[in-house]
């Protein structure tokens, strides 16, 4: 059994554990709040964006000459897989869900007889990942230096792809990262941004557009800011899930070090409670036997 | 019949704008300013850098923006943007600033002739602005 002095020192040290946990819980906690708000206010871009590309697609006369980052090059042989992780660790599940679906889906492609590409966004998908697939990992980003997810980085990303896209690197892009559904649930996603995968969605138009310039032209130029913007929202909905998860282990975190504290104080107050029943015992037959 | 609709900016980060009461709005579309008053028809355009004009009965409106998207439809004007500023809320320094940016770009010499008309528009909206 662990001596009186051990058990103290411990107590202390999960105590201190605590309160850094606890700290933490409060930090996500507020930082989720501020993450939750921009990825609400961030949806309407998005949503007309889609919209309007919607629109344009349907509304494309020529669908044979339409643009690459609409219809695909034609093949699916090279995979280009974005995957967008946290840049800082202690959040729970957070990561390794974005890893493990990342992870199936790579086996998948490979397994066809595809090649893949990897690009990591934040550090700790790149460490998970250059284990296994370290060859295949062709960039890490990181934004650590910036403290919200905002368009200028999600724009460079952006840029990045379609570089890629157009000396012919890859055919297929999806990106990988946490959607944001509450405090305790995030959702790995898997979305396809190159090719747009607009199959089963049907379009509001009822009624017809003009365009201004021709609709090859609008498109040509909305479809790369639609990359950007479909990172961007990725980021947005990362983020926010990146706190939720942190909060909610953090959360845990606490509570079993409170657990942990109440059984080592049990423990201290038996064995000192056993030291002095000893000490007496001692006593008293030291006396009776005078 | 009153003669307004209603327009709405948004930039990634947030809903920037949304006002109903509009007369007139003149936007910096790719091949021309054009002026939108209501019943328009439904329209698709996209803009280049220029000022966007909101003409409206609590006042006028002038913002700056470099590129974005205007889509108008049943006298809804959406207007999707990466960057737009005030240019009530713009001062001297803030201008330089972008016209510093802008001339730095458009004297690339690596660039596509699309960017840099993009970039000689910027300079030259920006210059017209002091």
């Amino acid at each position: 059994m662990a001596s009186l002095d051990d058990l103290k020192k411990r107590i202390a040290s999960v105590k201190s554990t605590q309160k850094i946990t606890k700290a933490m819980k409060m930090v996500a906690a507020a930082k989720l709040r501020r993450a939750q708000e921009s990825a609400e206010k961030g949806r309407p871009y998005s949503e007309k964006m889609n919209n309007v590309i919607l629109n344009l697609s349907n509304g494309i006369s020529d669908k044979e000459n339409a643009p690459k980052l609409l219809s695909g090059t034609g093949q699916e042989k090279t995979h280009l897989c974005v995957v967008m992780t946290s840049d800082r660790g202690l959040c729970g599940g957070f990561n390794s869900n974005i890893i493990k679906k990342a992870k199936s889906y790579f086996a998948k492609i490979l397994d066809e007889g595809k090649e893949i590409k990897i690009i990591t966004v934040g550090s700790k998908g790149n460490d998970q990942l250059k284990r296994v697939y370290g060859n295949k990992i062709i960039e890490n980003i990181s934004f650590k230096e910036s403290k919200n997810a905002n368009y200028f980085d999600a724009d460079k990303v952006g840029k990045m792809v379609i570089e890629k896209f157009e000396v012919g690197e890859f055919d297929v892009c999806t990106i990988f990262y946490n959607q944001f559904k509450n405090v305790i649930t995030q959702i790995p996603q898997a979305q396809q941004i190159i090719p747009l995968n607009n199959e089963g969605e049907e379009s509001s138009l009822e009624e017809s557009y003009e365009f201004e310039p021709d609709e090859d032209e609008i498109l040509s130029n909305l479809l790369p800011k639609n990359i950007s913007t479909q990172i961007f929202k990725a980021m947005l909905e990362n983020s926010a899930s990146e706190q939720g998860s942190r909060m909610s282990a953090m959360d845990n975190a606490t509570r079993n070090a409170g657990e942990m504290v109440d059984k080592l104080t049990i423990e201290y107050n038996r064995s000192r409670q056993a030291a002095i029943t000893k000490e007496l015992i001692e006593i008293i037959s030291g006396a009776e036997s005078l | 019949m009153s003669e307004e609709f209603k327009v709405e900016i948004v930039n990634p980060e947030k809903s920037f704008l949304i006002k109903d009461d509009v007369s007139e709005v003149v936007v910096p579309a790719f091949e021309g300013e054009m002026g939108i008053l209501k019943d328009h028809i439904s329209i698709i355009s996209f803009l280049k850098p220029g000022i966007i004009k909101i003409l409206s009965k609590s006042g006028d409106q002038n913002y700056y923006v470099e590129d974005g998207i205007v889509e108008f439809k049943n006298n809804n004007l959406s207007i999707l943007t990466s960057t737009i500023f005030n240019l009530a809320d713009m001062d001297k320094s803030k201008q330089q600033d972008l016209l510093k940016q802008a001339e730095e770009e458009a004297n690339k010499t690596d660039i596509n002739d699309q960017s840099k008309y993009l970039a000689d528009q910027k300079v030259e909206v920006l210059k017209t602005l002091n």
